[in-house]
Formats: C-alpha cells, structure tokens, sequence
C-alpha cells in the first residue's frame, strides 16, 4: 500500500476543479488510457491581463494523479501564463504534502499538461514525440524528456528516472540507455570531483568480480551456442578457465579467450590474462 | 464499521479454531521436535498428525507430504528437486500466467541457461495445450502448471495434462496454492509429480505451505541442513503452524462438501449485481471453470488503484491488475497474456470471497460501488461520448 499523505488522500477523495470548461482558450493533454494515466486541463484566460482565471481537469489514473491534478489546477488559478510556468512538477508534490517517490511521474504529467495548454495558446507547436529520439519504448518516453526531468529534478539513477517519468519501468530493456544518458549528462560535473580510472580493487573484490562477470555476461552468450566455461583459478591477475561442451576443440576459442580477456581488462584491470588449462 | 474482506486469494484470516488449537504451541509447549525429551519429543506425533490431516484432504499418503515456509518455497523446491534429479535435462515448460514465484524463478533459470517455454492463453485465459504437446522433447526435465490462477480464478485442465504426460519421464509440478482448500483434489487419481499449497490461503496462518511430492521418484531437497522431514527440507519445524495447517484442512474437508457452493453463489450475485448496476464492465476469464470464490471484473475507464482506495473508505477490501497497484509500472501479466484490452486491465477489480464472507457484505459492495464508479468516470477523460484513444 502506498503511503500517501493526508492532503493526497484529501484531493483524491474530494478533487478540486474536475470537469471540462466548454469554452476553455487552452487544452493541454498528456498521457495515455495505455500507460495507465492520461490527464486532460483545460484553463480559461483573460487576455487582456494574460492571468488564468479558471482551470479544470480530467484525469484517469490513479489516487496520486488525480490528487496532482487538482493541485495543479488550484496552483494556477490567478496566475499570469509566464507565472504559471514557474511552477514545477516539485511544487506540485509540495503542495501535496510530498508523494511517494514511486509516484513522482504523477506530479511531472501535471507539469506537462500545464505546458502543453499554454504552448497550445500561445500558437507554439506543440512539441512532438518525434522530436527526441525514443528511449522507453513501453511508455513512450524520450531522452529529451528524461534529460530535462534528470535536470529539473537532480536525478542520478536509472530508479530515479523510472520513478519520474516511468522510463524504465517497463520491460526494462532501454536501463542501459538511461544509465548512458545519466552519465552523459552529469559527467561534465564529475569529472571534477572523482578522477577517471579504475578502481583499486582488494583480492577478494577482484575474484568477485572477474567471477560475476564470467557468470553474467561470458557465460549466457557461450551457452547460446551450446558451450560453457568453468573457472578454474585466478592467481593474481591470471585468470584460468576451461571451455566446455561445443567450445572444447573449437576452432575459434582462441578467439573466445581473447574475447574474454577483452571484457575483464576493460571492467576489472587492464593487467588481467586469461589461459585455458 | 467494519472490514469487508474480499481480498482472500491474497490471504485469508486464520480460523478461531485453527488458532486455538496453535496457541498452546506458542506459549507453555515450545519444545523441539527433534529433542530426546519427552517435553519436546512428544511434539513429533503431533506434527505426524497434522501430516495426515494435510494427506487426506488431498487423498494423498502422509509420507509424500513435506512441510515447507510457504508456497513459494514449496515451488522453488519442486523446480530445483527436477533439475536436481535429471541434470542432463535443461528444457522446463510453464505458462504465461503463473504467480511469480514460478514465473520469476524460471526466468532466473532462464538467464542461467535453462531454456524455457512459457505457455500462451486464450482471451478466456484457457491454456494452448496443443502447443503444450508441440513442446515436449527428450530435453524437457519439468512441466510446471498452476491449478488455477490467483488473479482470474481460471482452472487449468490438469488431470488432462497429468494424463497427457504419463509415462513419457517428465516431472509435472502444479501450483496448488489457489485451490487446495477451494476445489476438491485426488491425488490417487489425479497424476500429478509434485504440488504446492501454501497455509494462509486457506485459513492457517502465513508462513507455513507444503510441498507433495509422489512417492517412488527421487527427492533433491533445496533446503539443506539437519535431518528434519525425513531429510527432505532442514530447519527445525514450525510447529504451531504446522498444526494450524493440520486444522486447517480438517476444516476445509467440511468446507468443500458443504459451504463451497454456497460461496459461489455469493460470488455470482455479486458478479450479477456489479453487471447489472454498472455500465462497461467486463468479466475476466473463463467463467465455466473457476474457482467457486473469485471474480476479475473491469471497470472501463477508470483506473484500479482510484477505485480500490475509494472502496478503502468504505473499509472494504479487494486488489487490482492495475500498473499503478502492482509495485512496477506494468499491469497484470495474467490479464495481458488473455489479451485484454489495456483500458480494461487498468480497471480491473478482483473481489474473493471465502467462508466467513457474509450476504449482507455483498450487499454493502453492492450498494458503494456504482456510486465509486460513476464518480471515477466524471473525473476521467475517456469514456462514452469522450472516447480519444
């Protein structure tokens, strides 16, 4: 059960603002019945002073988006458009009492539907999916996206990002690209603090490691072929393996071995040697 | 007010009668089992009864039964015990649909090199068993089937699959945890390798389940240590609950002959009523064959997690396939693989009932939910007339 606060379970239970405004000068739509949260604002504006003076929402989702929703359209009533753009997917959640950070993207989809509304009344286009390349293919989202949430929000991890945007959190295949993304963007940053190279690893930390990624990452692709390896031993940076089942006798397990000294000098030292018994 | 529980597939409460007889275990009687002293030895024959109490709710013979911590273990035991006992063999075959306690260990073995078939359903989530026979070969150690399914209820033909499997040297492992106590089992007739059931899902409490295993094949235990349940799961043994499933089953014999229909009939009137008082709603899965407690039903465009805490004000209790309820952000993977619609599986409720479950409860779901509903939907987007898919 998710614990949400008491201002949540209030605007869940009795939403602020909920309907259509049939004469709304601006819709923002974001989100989808397929991800499971889809929200629609619509807001009215007065021209002559650009202040918004009523906002109204529908919302299909759960507890946390319709809580976020209402505060949204409570946030940006009287609000000029330019101040209304001011308020982040954080004040959101603040205004909330905080969500559960599983439950962050909520506060974001708030955020992009406001967006979308006034970009709408403004004339700009409105920005297409197409426009960054596509990340999370289970819930539609773009590296744009997760670049500009990592930033507003000081995301560092992939969890954080499946957290606020959903990216991820699916069949998890683009993590990789997320992690990439998450480097790429902070590293200007670290590059500062932490100097690059490898890390100093302990005996025992180093065996952990050459053995975890012989059973991770050699051995599930020789066994697609039907072979196996076996470590042996490793006497200091020695690592010695035997070839198994199809690879015994192959004619390409120099090549194997070589492959394989590739990987673990690249992750675990540079001094590493792999033999075969 | 009180609690309406109707979230029994996911647990049950522990009978008045199953605790009472508990209770002494847990306080002047803590002896070991395993002692040479009279005050823990006599503990043993205790245990020994509620092995046969256990046996003959399921027709089977006191010594196949082996008392484990819960369903899940007693599922990763079966799978580990028929790779353990054929390790030339690396191809186990299950379904799509089965509680993750299988479906998650199999993709564990997957990632270690075992090959893997997972089994489609139809929309009524009834088994492919035409692709069940197009995947057996020599290399397959394991067929491992659930009974029936936690989210929807279906029942899985699995006296046909027992007997489609006889004699061909392939272990067949079911997942019993939905059904034992709910459906009557047999096992002298019925063919099955190894079952697994779990206590607290038919009114023992949590942490106890046990794992049948035919006599005659050989056993790998997964848990290794002292010489506890004949040397087939070590760790000293959970005695209190050990009885308390004893009773349990003792209960549930009189369950099945007398109070499961009853609980059906409940169960249809609800499903009758939420039809009838709700527009766009849909039944999940193959009403013909299921357990006699459950029901799956959609709500259409509107969200399951938003419907189960508007039915937490009422203090009435269900669960949902919804993505927002699931832990991660996806839905169901039992609704999924039957292919419903994603509108409908973020909206899908699962009410199951169990024998304390009353007609004035029904009742009282009855009244709250099209309200809940109606509700939900003017706050959603989509739905009649505003449909933008």
């Amino acid at each position: 059960m998710w614990e949400y606060t008491d201002k949540v379970k209030e605007a869940f239970l009795k939403p602020q603002n909920v309907g259509e405004i049939p004469d709304a000068d601006a819709v923002g739509e974001v989100g989808s019945i397929v991800c499971g949260d889809a929200l629609k604002l619509f807001l009215k504006i007065d021209k002559a002073s650009g202040k918004i003076t009523d906002a109204k929402f529908q919302t299909f989702g759960c507890a946390s988006a319709i809580a976020s929703s209402s505060a949204l359209t409570e946030l940006v009533k009287d609000k000029t458009l330019d101040e209304a753009l001011e308020i982040s997917n954080i004040d959101i959640a603040d205004y909330l009492g905080g969500l559960p950070d599983q439950k962050m993207h909520c506060s974001v989809m708030g955020r992009e539907a406001l967006e979308a509304a006034i970009a709408q009344y403004r004339g700009q286009p409105v920005r297409q999916k197409e426009e960054g390349r596509l990340v999370c293919k289970c819930f539609d989202v773009t590296g744009e996206k997760i670049r500009k949430v990592a930033v507003e929000n000081h995301l560092t991890t992939v969890d954080e990002i499946t957290n606020f945007t959903k990216a991820g959190g699916g069949c998890g295949e683009c993590r990789p690209d997320i992690e990439a993304i998450l480097s790429d963007l902070w590293s200007v940053s670290r590059v500062h603090e932490t100097p690059a190279g490898p890390r100093k690893l302990t005996n025992l930390q180093k065996i952990a490691l050459i053995q975890e990624i012989i059973e991770t990452q050699v051995r599930p692709s020789l066994q697609a072929d039907n072979g196996d390896i076996e470590l042996i031993d490793i006497e200091g940076d020695k690592v010695i393996v035997a070839l198994r089942g199809m690879c015994t006798g192959c004619l390409m397990s120099d090549v194997t071995i070589k492959g394989i000294q590739a990987k673990l000098r690249e992750l675990v030292s540079a001094a590493i040697t792999v033999e075969t018994r | 007010m009180q609690t309406i529980y109707l979230d029994n597939n996911a647990t049950t409460r522990t009978d008045p009668d199953v605790l009472a007889e508990m209770l002494p275990y847990l306080a002047d009687l803590y002896g070991n089992p395993s002692s040479m002293h009279t005050f823990g030895g006599q503990l043993h024959k205790k245990i020994e009864e509620a092995r046969a109490k256990l046996a003959d709710l399921l027709k089977a013979d006191p010594s196949e039964i082996i008392f484990t911590s819960c369903g899940t273990e007693s599922d990763n035991t079966a799978i580990m015990n028929a790779l353990e006992t054929h390790p030339r063999k690396r191809h186990i075959i299950t379904t799509r649909v089965e509680h993750p306690a299988v479906l998650n260990f199999s993709q564990h073995l997957g990632r270690k090199g075992y090959r893997i078939t997972y089994l489609p359903v139809n929309d009524a989530g009834r088994l492919d068993m035409e692709m069940l026979t197009r995947s057996l070969d020599d290399d397959t150690a394991l067929v491992t089937i659930m009974f029936a399914n936690n989210e929807t209820g279906v029942v899985f033909p699995i006296d046909e699959i027992a007997g489609l499997l006889e004699g061909r040297g392939i272990l067949f492992h079911t997942d019993a945890v939905q059904a034992v106590g709910k459906l009557p089992i047999d096992l002298n007739t019925l063919k099955v390798d190894m079952l697994s059931l779990s206590g607290h899902k038919l009114h023992a409490p949590k942490g106890i389940g046990a794992l049948y295993v035919r006599r005659g094949g050989r056993f790998y235990p997964y848990i290794i240590g002292g010489h506890q349940e004949m040397s087939r799961r070590a760790g000293t043994e959970n005695v209190a609950s050990i009885i308390g499933l004893g009773k349990a089953a003792a209960l549930a014999r009189g369950f099945l002959t007398e109070e499961a229909a009853a609980v059906s009939r409940l169960r249809d009137r609800l499903e009758a009523g939420l039809l009838g008082s709700c527009p766009d709603v849909r039944i999940n899965g193959d009403t013909k064959n299921r357990l006699p407690n459950t029901t799956n039903i959609s709500f259409e465009y509107v969200e399951g997690e938003a419907i189960l805490l508007r039915l937490n004000e009422y203090q009435i209790c269900a669960s949902s396939g919804s993505a927002c309820t699931s832990g991660s952000l996806e839905p169901s993977h039992v609704l999924r693989a039957m292919g419903v619609p994603y509108t409908a599986v973020h909206g899908s409720i699962r009410f199951s009932l169990s024998r304390f479950t009353t007609g004035e409860e029904i009742d009282r779901v009855l009244q709250v939910m099209p309200g809940i509903i109606r509700e939900l939907r003017q706050l959603s987007p989509f739905g009649r007339g505003s449909l933008t898919l």
